[in-house]
């Protein structure tokens, strides 16, 4: 019997980075939303130095001036709050902030989340439940309540305010992160390491977050959209941001009081949000099924379609 | 021309797939009549389930498409039928059951509750339907089938399940079922009793059976005819006895060669001092005893099989004896020191020598990894085996000696074939250049003409470098042109241990040779002389 | 299945002893807590008395104690903005958040639930892209935004219905259907996927070569299977609302218990807020009793 194999299928496939980006062009909505981000994100880099002065300059004879006002200058076009600032150059300029909290808390607590989830998912039983019950009890944490209250003791600052929010968005990542480590560590290719002498590092560095991973972003860039709306939320009820620093948040909040004659001064910088929260919605929902081998036929049939 | 149950004409199904549009089967056509039994074999990716998905209209659209045929049931076509009158068919004039009984039934209803739906959808009333569900179940040979109503599918064995499938799927007396590798996840001896029970059920009822299999012997069993598929394309069709003395197209006569079970038997050789010896292992999980007590040592070189069904606990052994799992009791000597006593500096040393190819190799390689990362990972964590400059070459080397090339290095394994695979993962246990290698159902989700490749290649290595094996399986022909010793376990214990010709030729123990009287053989003649005994001996 | 609701209450009892002590130590060593309990103005005489009152210049484990005993027996102090007993007021106030949540999580749940089985089961038509857009922006937008939105439109533009406080029916109106937005949205996304997944899996296949209908294959077959993933989601969503709805409740002038929390922060009455706090996490601890149940009730494979 010949030992060479005669049953050669074996499929040419394009490099990773080719093919996120056929499936990409392959979703217009998530195409869309990948461009908004990043010229949000580039708004958020340029944005403090570029209209920084702008932003802060009162103008008192300007105060509430309307929008649409197409004489003027381009940033006087969403109109200008109650002292009279121009509100789409603090609208950029307040991306910053609200993006830098929102990254911030993002990473701190997935990394934190992750780390602590393979540990729980990997090492003895013990150790597992003590890591379990302290999610339960962040979990069970009115955690919106806990972050106005620690707000308050350690005073509002931007550092404080990622951190509240790192800690209560912990247990998402380490529920998940857990949960996948049991299912994953009982594969077969994890036994294999373990029987070629693997370490545990290795195992669960080289072997289990990589299969981990996708899930993971998909996840983060939905709760980077949780977190967006939850720091705007604190911000709003006056115990985030506090002035002279903007967000979107707090620019809603500030407009609160001139709601019934100039509505301009919150709908905007409500609409940044919404416009931001659904791009990294959007995003997510793509990333869910272009990382996941399972999924992925739909996004490449559209592709071909198209193509 | 006569006027047949069931006519598929040239029928032609495609999905659109990442690599474009597959097409599954091409301008297929058969025909069954009322009481006869006809067989699709093929391998996978043959498409031999395309055909009847069609019959059910199972197939999900888009991303399928029935680009043309027609499927004539007594002469009406049901692709051109509107989709309500197709729902009344199915379940009524024609049924289905699955490979995997346990996934197809729903696992949130009781049985009961499920075999009764299968009338009432129907029509049937309510209080008529309880009663048949009872009596359905009681025909199919569930035990004590009044309680059994009320419970849930997990709690019911394997062939169980299957039962309970063929109940609800026979509730209707429908004239056609179709059967889709009915037995394939079951033991050899469950799979004997569920087939009986399907050709007893065709007797009462004169149904027409379709059965889809990969499995020659199951085509022996049962069938009345075949169909033979490759690649979407219908290669052969005949009679069974017609086509597995005579067959005609090449592909079947290489399915057929490489039906394992028919080459000579080894003879072992004079035993040495062994390079494993195992004493009263024990293990038990909760009230469960896996392991009762295992004894047997194995020379350097030698091919041990274990051979057992589920439950046995030889999959419990093979993790046992890589430390994977922890024994409660029992000693392995490999050259004389204990196993399950060393030290984990010891282990990771030990680690070189013993080395395992598991079952799945879809699920064994890591998906992320390239070939040669899967290779190399042996010397990354073993790194006095080999310098770093030399392990291109080296990858390169083994897999040559597995039958692939240089070439499929910078490779994922999704890449390759469930066989390529197997053999990738053959090379990234030679990596550590072990003297002991378990493998746990190696060949067992391989395509036979697959598996006797890889077979075949195991014993190159055997013989060419002196590895001993320890193979486990669930069949035994599998074993039989490849193992010096037998072991075969029931229930956590050994029932047998011998050379292979000893346990094939002279059985001693009553459950061997139940072993070997369920196994199926592919010759139709010899299949029947098996029936016949089978029969001589249940009356 | 007594058995495993004994152990899953265990568990969430030890949470909730965490909570405890947790809130302890965010009370006393966070500061000085005769600052955080005392007016702003106080002097440091009254300060000193107010250590004194309450023990604050004992051993740190003698108060832990003495605090665990009085919380325990229901005695949270009281509250200096009412010179009523904190846990009185809190549970005044817990009621009206109870309904309100209770409320929209039904009427979530029941919305969600069709229009997520629905869309999934034509995945891709015209019903499902409208109800993927729909929840979309449900999922997407700030609530704070929609209710001060909704009020200019419908309290001052239409003047259809009342800004803010309790009393009628038409007063629930606007924070019921603001608090609906943000769990519908996602919960249609939950429900749909996991529709997705028990639609295309082997049992319905099974159900299929049955000849069962459509209607019955969704809300019957597949449904029941999916609802597992969509109960922990309707937990979660369930637990934010209940201490979640502070800025709804603010933004209405809802006397629910968010609304008293801040309002006790901002006046210092420290000990209302931490009986609110404990009084939330029980709620929320008997409600993940009360999910673990459904789960169970749901898959016969847990309960064994």
């Amino acid at each position: 019997m010949t030992l060479v194999t005669n049953d050669s299928v074996i499929l040419e496939e394009p490099s990773f980075a080719r093919r996120m980006w056929r499936m990409l062009l392959a979703d217009k909505f998530a195409l869309c939303a990948v461009i908004f981000l990043i010229f949000i994100l580039i708004l958020a880099i340029i944005g403090p130095s570029w209209l920084g002065d702008l932003a802060t300059k009162q103008n008192l004879r300007g105060r509430n001036a309307a929008p649409f006002d197409w004489e003027r200058g381009w940033v006087w076009w969403m109109g200008a709050d109650a002292l009279g600032r121009p509100l789409l150059a603090r609208i950029i300029v307040a991306t910053q902030n609200t993006l830098m909290v929102a990254a911030g808390a993002v990473a701190l607590s997935a990394v934190a989340g992750t780390f602590l989830g393979l540990i729980a998912g990997f090492s003895s039983p013990r150790v597992n439940q003590v890591i379990m019950r302290l999610a339960d009890v962040i979990m069970s944490f009115p955690s919106l309540l806990i972050a106005v209250i620690v707000l308050y003791i350690l005073g509002s600052s931007i550092l404080n305010l990622m951190l509240v929010l790192a800690i209560t968005r912990i247990p998402v990542y380490l529920r998940t992160t857990r949960a996948e480590v049991l299912e994953i560590r009982e594969r077969m290719f994890v036994q294999a390491a373990r029987v070629m002498g693997a370490s545990k590092n290795r195992i669960l560095f080289r072997h289990i977050l990589p299969v981990v991973l996708p899930t993971l972003t998909t996840l983060a860039t939905l709760d980077f959209a949780y977190v967006m709306l939850a720091e705007s939320a604190l911000s709003f009820l006056g115990i985030g941001i506090q002035p002279p620093e903007i967000t979107w948040g707090l620019m809603i909040s500030q407009g609160r009081q001139y709601l019934t004659n100039a509505w301009w001064l919150s709908f905007w910088p409500g609409l940044a949000i919404i416009l931001t929260t659904m791009s990294l919605n959007l995003l997510s929902n793509w990333l869910r099924i272009a990382l996941d081998p399972v999924q992925r036929w739909r996004l490449e049939m559209k592709g071909h379609k198209n193509g | 021309m006569a006027d047949h149950l069931l006519e598929v004409r040239n029928l032609s199904v495609e999905f659109h797939t990442a690599v474009g549009v597959v097409k599954a089967v091409r301008n297929i056509s058969y025909h069954l009549d009322r009481g006869e039994t006809l067989a699709i074999l093929g391998e996978s990716g043959s498409g031999k389930s395309v055909s009847s998905s069609a019959i059910m209209n199972l197939i999900d659209m888009p991303p399928g498409r029935i680009s043309s045929g027609e499927i004539l049931l007594d002469g009406v076509d049901l692709l051109t039928m509107p989709a309500h009158e197709r729902r009344r068919i199915n379940g009524r004039r024609v049924a289905m059951i699955f490979q995997d009984p346990l996934s197809h039934l729903n696992p949130v209803y009781t049985v009961g509750w499920q075999i009764r739906e299968a009338l009432t959808t129907h029509g049937t009333d309510a209080a008529k339907a309880a009663s048949e569900a009872l009596r359905l179940l009681t025909r199919v040979g569930i035990p004590d089938p009044e309680r059994s109503l009320s419970k849930y599918p997990h709690e019911f064995s394997g062939g169980q399940r299957q039962r309970v499938m063929i109940a609800m799927a026979l509730a209707l007396r429908p004239d056609l079922l179709i059967a889709d590798e009915p037995t394939t996840a079951l033991d050899v001896t469950v799979q004997a009793e569920v087939l009986a029970l399907l050709e007893e059920l065709q007797q009462e009822t004169g149904m027409a059976i379709l059965i889809i299999t990969h499995d020659l012997g199951v085509v022996a069993e049962v069938a009345d005819r075949v169909v033979v598929m490759e690649k979407g394309v219908l290669v052969e069709t005949g009679t069974v006895r017609e086509v597995y003395k005579n067959p005609q197209h090449p592909y079947t006569k290489k399915l057929i060669a490489a039906a394992p079970g028919k080459g000579d038997m080894h003879a072992p050789a004079a035993r040495v001092e062994p390079v494993l010896s195992v004493h009263d292992v024990r293990k038990r999980y909760g009230s469960f005893e896996a392991l009762k007590g295992i004894s047997f040592d194995l020379m350097p070189g030698e091919t041990m099989a274990v051979v057992g069904e589920s439950g046995s606990g030889k999959s419990t052994l093979a993790r046992i004896l890589l430390r994977l799992d922890e024994p409660d009791s029992g000693k392995a000597l490999w050259k004389g020191r204990d196993l399950f006593t060393m030290s984990p500096a010891e282990l990771y040393k030990l680690r070189r020598d013993l080395q395992m190819v598991f079952q799945d190799p879809t699920q064994s390689l890591n998906p992320r990894m390239t070939v040669y990362q899967l290779i190399s990972e042996a010397w990354v964590i073993h790194p006095d085996i080999l310098p770093k400059a030399r392990w291109r070459e080296r990858v390169a080397e083994l897999l040559v000696q597995v039958g692939l090339g240089p070439e499929h290095m910078g490779r994922y394994p999704h890449q390759f074939s469930g066989g390529q695979r197997q053999r990738i993962a053959i090379a990234r246990a030679l990596a550590l250049e072990p003297q002991l290698i378990i493998c746990d159902e190696a060949v067992s989700a391989l395509d036979v003409s697959v598996q006797a490749q890889v077979i075949a290649l195991l014993d190159k290595l055997r013989k060419e470098m002196g590895i001993a094996f320890i193979f486990i399986a669930h069949d035994l022909p599998v074993v039989r042109d490849f193992a010096d010793h037998v072991m075969v376990m029931q229930k956590g214990n050994v029932v047998e241990l011998g050379t292979v010709r000893d346990v094939f030729e002279t059985p001693r123990q009553d459950y061997t040779r139940a072993l070997l009287a369920a196994g199926l053989d592919p010759d139709p003649d010899v299949q029947a002389e098996h029936r016949a005994a089978r029969l001589r001996r249940a009356s | 299945m007594l058995k495993f609701v004994r152990t899953r209450a265990v568990a969430s009892l030890i949470s909730l002893v965490g909570l405890l002590v947790m809130v302890f130590f965010l009370s006393r060593l966070t500061g000085d807590p005769a600052a955080l309990f005392l007016p702003v103005e106080a002097s440091a005489e009254m300060k000193e008395q107010f250590r004194e009152l309450h023990g604050l210049n004992d051993p740190l484990l003698v108060q832990f104690t003495r605090y665990v005993g009085d919380v325990v027996t229901g005695d949270f102090g009281e509250s200096l903005r009412k010179a009523r007993p904190a846990l009185d007021v809190v549970l005044e106030a817990f009621t009206w958040t109870l309904w309100l949540a209770v409320i929209t999580m039904t009427l979530v749940a029941g919305a969600a639930i069709v229009v997520g089985s629905l869309a999934a089961f034509r995945a891709g038509g015209f019903f499902d892209r409208l109800a993927s857009v729909i929840s979309l922006i449900g999922a997407s937008v700030p609530d704070f935004w929609i209710a001060i939105v909704a009020i200019v439109v419908f309290s001052v533009n239409l003047a259809w219905l009342p800004t803010s406080g309790t009393g009628s029916l038409l007063h629930w109106i606007l924070p019921i259907a603001v608090l609906f937005i943000r769990p519908f949205g996602i919960i249609v996304q939950v429900v749909r996927g996991s529709m997705i997944g028990a639609l295309s899996s082997a049992y319905v296949k099974t159900a299929r070569a049955k000849g069962v209908k459509s209607g019955p294959i969704i809300f019957v077959h597949a449904l029941r299977n999916a609802m597992l993933p969509v109960i922990t989601v309707l937990g979660d969503q369930a637990a934010s609302l209940l201490n979640g709805a502070v800025i709804v409740e603010t933004i209405f002038g809802f006397p629910g218990v968010g609304k008293l929390m801040i309002d006790s922060i901002l006046q210092r009455d420290f000990n209302v807020v931490l009986a609110a706090i404990l009084v939330t996490a029980l709620a929320i601890f008997v409600m993940n009793l009360l999910i673990d149940l459904a789960y169970a009730l749901l898959d016969p494979r847990i309960r064994h």
